[in-house]
């Protein structure tokens, strides 16, 4: 290797290095992508997976709604991220069906502080707060906001009380 | 070679700068100052007044074990504090999921559901734990405390300690 390829093989080591940093810093605190899968949020996401642009910025201040759906980590296993809805915010009182496949008994529970109450969209085919409760803040990854593939569903999605 | 050209440059380099530290901070290695008595003696929030002193000790974390979360039983990690998000505590991690812990100040003997852990801090007197909020969500943990590194006569590698008696894993 001759003085002037070595040189320049650190220049485009540096240079990619500083890509991954920018894109690690855009991703984990502007703005991201994820790919989301599974039933839970039918007819929200498909089950067969989409591509969806995730908004950091929200979450970090805490400016999260009721109804915006978000990606947070599970609280059963937390190398699994899951997207659900947000039904509840601190201090809100749910009332959730608790098995709707089984009758239409109802609860009601108190979200405590730090918290929020997250379900899916189908309720049939969700683990959620139904089941393992209120689930803590800090947990919240960031709120999902369009759905850029397939690209024929393009599209924002937003708030669904 | 203008100023203006001169602060383009000077911009440039700061910003850089600050994006390929934010990287590193993030995933790799970052520095948390530890406030508050809870994990006394292992940190101390000292009350001195020493010129440019900070109110408590620096201490260096690492983000290696988030891979995975592979931690281990007495492992002091930062975690965010499951009732403000925007808080980060330090504390002492006690149990991990399946094991048994008999609950201080009480004769209870609890399992720790999968996905969770239980934290303590050292100086049991006064700090608010586990014992309090009951086990934590393991995705709220943020890294775990290596070393010591302010003040400098206080620098040390931070040991694992597991209280002896009060766990089981089966």
């Amino acid at each position: 290797m001759s003085l002037g390829s070595r040189a320049a093989a650190v220049f485009g080591g540096a240079a990619l290095a500083k890509t991954l940093c920018a894109v690690h810093v855009v991703n984990a605190h502007l703005c991201g992508v994820a790919f989301v899968l599974g039933p839970s949020m039918l007819p929200t996401m498909n089950l067969t997976g989409d591509v969806v642009a995730v908004d950091r910025i929200t979450a970090r201040w805490g400016s999260v709604a009721v109804g915006d759906v978000v990606l947070l980590l599970s609280p059963e296993n937390p190398r699994k991220t899951v997207a659900k809805r947000i039904m509840g915010l601190e201090g809100d009182a749910v009332t959730y069906l608790v098995d709707p496949a089984k009758g239409d008994e109802s609860k009601t529970a108190v979200v405590p502080k730090g918290h929020v109450w997250v379900q899916g969209d189908n309720i049939y085919a969700s683990r959620d707060s139904r089941q393992f409760g209120p689930v803590p803040y800090g947990l919240i990854q960031g709120r999902i906001f369009c759905r850029i593939w397939p690209p024929e569903s393009f599209g924002f999605i937003g708030q669904k009380a | 070679m203008g100023p203006w050209n001169n602060l383009w440059l000077f911009t440039k380099k700061s910003i850089t700068g600050i994006i390929i530290g934010v990287t590193i901070s993030d995933r790799y290695l970052t520095f948390v100052s530890v406030r508050g008595d809870s994990m006394h003696p292992t940190f101390t929030a000292s009350p001195t007044t020493f010129p440019g002193s900070l109110k408590g000790d620096l201490a260096l974390a690492e983000r290696f074990c988030l891979d995975k979360y592979r931690f281990s039983n007495g492992d002091v990690i930062l975690f965010k504090c499951p009732s403000d998000h925007k808080q980060i505590f330090v504390k002492r991690l006690i149990a991990l999921p399946g094991d048994w812990i008999q609950v201080p100040e009480s004769s209870e003997i609890l399992r720790i559901p999968e996905g969770h852990c239980w934290v303590e801090g050292d100086n049991a007197a006064c700090s608010w734990d586990s014992r309090s909020f009951g086990p934590i969500p393991l995705g709220l943990v943020r890294g775990r405390v290596t070393h010591v590194v302010w003040p400098p006569w206080r620098m040390s590698q931070v040991e694992r300690k597991i209280p002896e008696g009060r766990i089981s894993s089966y």
